[in-house]
């Protein structure tokens, strides 16, 4: 499962080069030691308070936990939106704390996908070009992202609705095109926020679904959801309280569905997650 | 190593994408975009045919001077030292004819007390600003003047009592032709009229007055030969040399008593004179484009508050400050640059109507039409300053979770 190195359409030079040193199977994508995120206020707010945590290449993950559990930073941490306050987050091999905001950007053009509760297609493009925006940032020609985009809208089944505008697409339609967006780069780790919340459950389970079959072809996938049925359809789940790691299935076995019930009940303080 | 670089090596957005995110920017919102755009329409379409309007009507002047040439030169008896009116000396015409690239030079001598009148009916103070000039007969070569009816005053006709009438004065006269042979009354004689000048563009009193043949203003009125204006038309090359010895040759002993003029000189500092309209025109066209660059401003920053949504995607997708901040500053250029385009076509529009009207040669000065989408793509870049750097401060993390 070496999906960081197997890359869609015309690679980046050096990226496809087989990495020099070691093996590669247990080398995590995402990698948190004693992570901490404190917001200056009166008093300060620390939304993660040591989260440590590994994703190797080719694992599903999903995060779960209550309003206010931490959810949102542990998002902007593996998603190279934001830097820890302390520790060390690695992301794709990379300290975060030592990149510069344009590293930062890099980073996530390259490594990172992104697919959002509310979709944040751009409304005067197409679903073909709303896709192949993935690639805008990385230089791509637009003959080629305009390829990339097609094959990756086929990946999610919605090859017939290219040339449709977001306004026209269903709310899963419009999920779709998001998640072909977050794919077409070939990204390290797709990133979901909630991606069913705001779905019928019948639409969301069908989005489900195209995460699994993602993660079948080896992509690695981390999803933060609150709900805990759709934590339950990935193969680990690691639980947030209080901007701590509850439980992890892959490390304290699997959870008693109760467990993780819990952890999703909302019994943390109202937040803005 | 070399793979952890490349992965962080900057990332880089085609202008051409940046363009295009722009036009994405104003066409998925297209009323505001054209609203927004109008102010800066109006400024350069304010500016463009106030430019467009002056330099035709200038051009329009030019090429009357062209046609005219500004080679004729005109000498006067100007004031002695002592403050009085001087006279030419009656030698003066041949003396100036003397000079080598004088083609031609005529007199022209005031009769200041005769009066024109249609008829003997007419009370003499009723003179109707018009004045009654001897001249010699080849005045109309020099002033390559044409007639509108009739002939002009040969050696024969000058010596009889007849009469060519300057274009005002005929029309004061009420003789618009010379059918049933008119007669006009001066200075107590019957005069018969046998041309009517057209207008002469360099010599506004001629077409206010009439003319006679030296001979019978001198029989007549008892004027003597001194000439009161010598009208010089010069080879074109060597004008002013000529005027640089005009009023020595035209009276030796006084030279500064001579007062040398090119009529054209009054028609050029017309077209001069419009500039300053233009400048104070061209300053409220600049005032409507600031504010336009201010409405601008103003749209660009409520449209940064409701893109944050779009801002934290595009961060997400790897945009850096500098690519959001380069998309916004594109994006307000493109709208004052649509703004500007769509003036400089409006603004040669109209000044091409107008120039139509007047029967003038439409001109615009092809500086003012790039000028103009220059200066509304600096007004633009301008207005776009404060709101793109709003929007390249946003924090991704923030801006992912906007709605």
């Amino acid at each position: 499962m070496r999906r960081l190195l197997r890359r869609r359409g015309r690679p980046e030079p050096s990226s496809t080069r087989p990495q020099p040193d070691g093996p590669r199977r247990i080398v995590p994508v995402l990698q948190l030691r004693d992570a901490v995120k404190e917001y200056p206020g009166a008093p300060p707010v620390r939304a993660l308070d040591g989260v440590s945590l590994d994703v190797v290449s080719g694992e599903m993950v999903a995060v779960v936990g209550p309003s206010g559990s931490g959810k949102s930073t542990l998002l902007h941490m593996i998603g190279a939106l934001d830097r820890p306050s302390t520790g060390i987050v690695r992301v794709a091999g990379s300290d975060l704390s030592r990149l510069s905001d344009p590293q930062l950007s890099a980073l996530r053009a390259r490594r990172i996908g992104f697919v959002f509760q509310r979709f944040h297609l751009l409304s005067g493009l197409t679903a073909e070009d709303n896709v192949a925006t993935g690639l805008v940032y990385r230089g791509v020609p637009s003959g080629e992202r305009r390829e990339r985009a097609t094959r990756a809208l086929e990946q999610v089944g919605l090859a017939k609705r290219a040339t449709h505008r977001p306004t026209e697409l269903s709310g899963g339609e419009q999920q779709r095109v998001a998640i072909a967006r977050a794919i077409v780069g070939g990204p390290a780790i797709v990133l979901a926020d909630e991606p069913t919340g705001n779905l019928d459950s019948a639409t969301g389970g069908e989005i489900l679904d195209v995460f699994g079959a993602l993660h079948a072809g080896g992509t690695t996938i981390v999803l933060i959801t609150h709900d805990a049925s759709v934590a339950a359809h990935a193969p680990r789940v690691i639980a947030l309280r209080d901007g701590r790691v509850a439980h992890d299935s892959r490390r304290d076995g699997a959870a008693p569905a109760g467990q993780v019930a819990l952890s999703g009940a909302g019994t943390g303080p109202g937040g803005t997650l | 190593m070399s793979a952890t670089t490349s992965v962080l090596a900057p990332t880089r957005v085609r202008p051409r994408d940046i363009v295009g995110q722009g036009l994405v920017g104003l066409r998925s919102k297209r009323l505001r975009t054209l609203l927004t755009a109008v102010g800066i329409t109006i400024g350069i379409a304010a500016m463009i045919s106030v430019v467009g309007i002056s330099s035709s009507s200038r051009a329009d002047l030019l090429a009357q001077l062209d046609t005219l040439g500004t080679n004729l030169l005109q000498v006067q008896p100007g004031q002695s030292i002592f403050g009085d009116s001087s006279e030419l000396p009656l030698s003066a015409p041949a003396m100036i004819r003397r000079i080598d690239p004088v083609e031609s030079a005529s007199a022209t001598r005031t009769v200041d007390d005769a009066t024109v009148r249609r008829n003997d009916l007419i009370p003499a103070e009723e003179s109707g600003g018009i004045s009654v000039l001897a001249t010699e007969t080849n005045l109309l070569d020099t002033l390559d003047g044409t007639l509108a009816d009739g002939v002009f005053l040969n050696p024969a006709t000058g010596a009889y009592p007849s009469v060519v009438l300057g274009s005002v004065a005929a029309e004061r006269l009420g003789i618009t032709s010379l059918n049933g042979d008119p007669l006009v009354f001066i200075g107590g004689r019957w005069f018969k009229v046998i041309g009517i000048l057209d207008p002469v563009p360099l010599a506004p009193d001629i077409d206010r007055s009439v003319m006679v043949g030296y001979d019978v203003a001198k029989s007549l009125f008892g004027i003597d030969d001194a000439p009161s204006t010598v009208r010089v038309r010069t080879d074109p090359d060597y004008t002013e040399s000529v005027w640089s010895v005009l009023a020595e040759t035209a009276n030796p002993e006084n030279p500064n008593e001579v007062e040398v003029t090119r009529p054209s000189d009054a028609l050029e500092a017309k077209a001069q004179a419009d500039k300053t309209l233009t400048a104070l025109l061209l300053g409220l066209g600049s005032v409507a484009l600031l504010v336009g660059g201010v409405g601008i401003a103003n749209v660009m920053v409520i449209s940064v508050l409701e893109r944050r949504a779009e801002i934290g995607v595009r961060r997400a997708l790897g945009a850096t400050r500098r690519h959001i901040r380069m998309q916004f500053l594109v994006e307000s250029m493109l709208l004052a640059g649509l703004g500007g385009t769509i003036g400089v076509a409006l603004g040669a529009a109209i000044t091409a109507i107008y120039a139509n009207a007047r029967d003038w040669t439409f001109a615009i000065p092809q500086t003012a039409l790039l000028g103009g989408v220059a200066a509304s793509l600096l007004v633009g870049a301008l207005a776009g300053l404060y709101p793109a750097a709003r929007a390249s401060r946003l924090a991704p993390a923030e801006a992912v979770r906007a709605e």
